[in-house]
């Protein structure tokens, strides 16, 4: 009876799915900020124009989207965190790496400044904070961005403050935990691109300002990986490898650096020809 | 207080504009939740009907284990439907992770307990005079149990309105096996957690209207569907 059961609930399933078949679809597992600053919605289409290919993509922090990537549940990564992208390439769980476009992190704070951290380096900003304990909100979700910032604790000699009450781990999306510090009047690191997206939403008089940049610790590299098609058969490595030729072609690099809000450039292509 | 005002100015706004993001998830939100309860009722209801009717040993476990996956968290499922789904899971090879099979089997799971564990409170409840006037009147078994169902009807359609309610509104299980994706498997409301995490207030209540718009629309026509089943 329970077998009966599941077969015809997965025949229902499958009207579903039959509902919905179409165009050639490339999964892709990316990061939070080349989805929350519209970046995708722009390229996805001009990508199906070109190539037929249509791209759907789940957006989470890189952590999980190499995840994704080793349960074989995507075919392509779009992320940033390039320790990490180095270790899942030695793994052997993906191939083709190849860098797309940077731009960089900023720390943003109040505009009061109440630690006075404006203008500093990242360590004695940093050092500033802990020392002040003022508040500072952390992605706290193994995304690009929170694998950047453990290293920038870990230069600055100082340990991670896991524990510590002023230290607040939203678990979230950039723009979400850009929210959360605004909310909580607070300090935290974001990727440029998503924080010109906070700024136009604020219509550009935003609670929280630049106060460190330009550190070359700041810089921020995305690229895209294929999934390893001899290690998960279900991906369409054929497609990935269709995305990676188009998004380091000259033409699509040309989209990334037009992609702008409020006149403001958000990403820096530099994939090698 | 403007802050509020002004979401719920730019919500009205946004549902008249048309938005084609809006509508592609209040869609997908549709398809999803009546794939689901159809698949819920197909499933549980002659699961309750046997639960609440037969006696057959093991019959209380049962029952405790329905009553006990009520309270089942919707990432929970999430998260057990996405090891069986995930390419490295059991069920890999048929590709339903991020796909809107995907969510709808997680759904299913999440309506299921609730159709099972209220139909066959709704049987046991019924009247026991009822089965003794029809043994009486020399009714076999089987118009026996059509009987029975018949006059549970109206118990069945409130198990239908309550686990619909369930599924329509959660988000855990969406968000775990649909991914989020834009125009393919965004519902209200995984669209709603994104948009208010990204800080847009007004798309997130616009959304929120909508979802209480249709659990508004389903209710009206089951209680009037319920006033027909009442004898």
């Amino acid at each position: 009876m329970l077998v009966l059961a599941a077969l015809l609930a997965i025949q229902i399933v499958m009207l579903g799915a039959s509902l919905s078949a179409g165009a050639p679809v490339l999964r892709m597992a990316t990061t939070t900020s080349t989805d929350n600053t519209g970046l995708l919605d722009y390229l996805a289409p001009l990508f199906q124009k070109d190539t037929g290919i249509e791209l759907q993509w789940v957006a989470a922090g890189t952590g999980r989207a190499l995840a994704l990537g080793r349960n074989c549940d995507v075919s392509i990564l779009f992320v940033h965190a390039p320790e990490a992208e180095k270790k899942f390439i030695n793994k052997g769980y993906g191939v083709n790496r190849r860098e797309v476009m940077y731009n960089d992190f900023i720390v943003i704070g109040p505009k009061k400044d109440p630690a006075r951290i404006k203008g500093l380096s990242v360590p004695a900003a940093l050092k500033t904070v802990t020392h002040k304990k003022v508040i500072f909100v952390s992605r706290g979700d193994d995304s690009g961005t929170h694998n950047k910032e453990l290293s920038l604790w870990k230069a600055a000699a100082l340990p991670v403050p896991d524990k510590k009450k002023w230290y607040v781990q939203t678990g979230q999306g950039m723009l979400a935990t850009v929210n959360v510090a605004a909310e909580r009047s607070g300090y935290t690191l974001v990727d440029r691109g998503t924080y010109i997206k906070y700024e136009s939403q604020a219509q550009g008089n935003p609670p929280l300002v630049i106060l460190v940049e330009g550190d070359n610790s700041l810089m921020n590299q995305y690229s895209v990986i294929a999934i390893n098609p001899a290690r998960c058969k279900g991906v369409t490595y054929n497609y990935a490898l269709g995305f990676i030729g188009w998004i380091t072609s000259p033409k699509a690099q040309k989209h990334i650096a037009d992609f702008r809000l409020q006149g403001k450039q958000l990403f820096i292509p530099n994939a090698e020809k | 207080m403007d802050f509020i005002l002004e979401g719920l100015l730019g919500a009205v706004k946004l549902l008249l504009s048309g938005s084609g993001e809006t509508y592609s998830a209040i869609f997908t939100t549709l398809k999803v939740s009546t794939l689901s309860i159809i698949a819920s009722l197909v499933l549980g209801i002659p699961l309750g009907f046997i639960l609440g009717y037969a006696e057959f040993p093991g019959r209380r476990l049962c029952r405790t284990l329905a009553d006990t996956l009520l309270a089942l968290p919707t990432v929970v499922v999430g998260l057990v439907v996405y090891a069986f789904l995930s390419r490295r899971g059991p069920l890999g090879e048929l590709g339903l992770l991020f796909t809107v099979p995907g969510i709808v089997i997680g759904q299913t799971i999440l309506g299921l307990p609730i159709v099972i564990s209220l139909t066959a409170a709704a049987i046991e409840g019924l009247d026991q005079r009822l089965r003794l006037t029809l043994l009486t009147l020399g009714a076999n078994s089987r118009q026996l149990a059509l009987t029975s169902l018949r006059e549970g009807m109206y118990a069945v359609l409130v198990a239908a309105v309550t686990a619909y309610g369930r599924i329509i509104s959660e988000v855990g299980v969406s968000m775990m096996l649909g991914g989020n994706i834009k125009w393919y498997t965004r519902t209200i409301t995984t669209a709603m957690a994104l948009e208010t995490g990204k800080g847009e207030f007004a798309m997130g209540l616009a959304l929120g209207m909508v979802l209480l718009a249709i659990a508004f629309t389903v209710n009206v026509l089951l209680s009037i569907l319920k006033m027909k089943a009442e004898p």
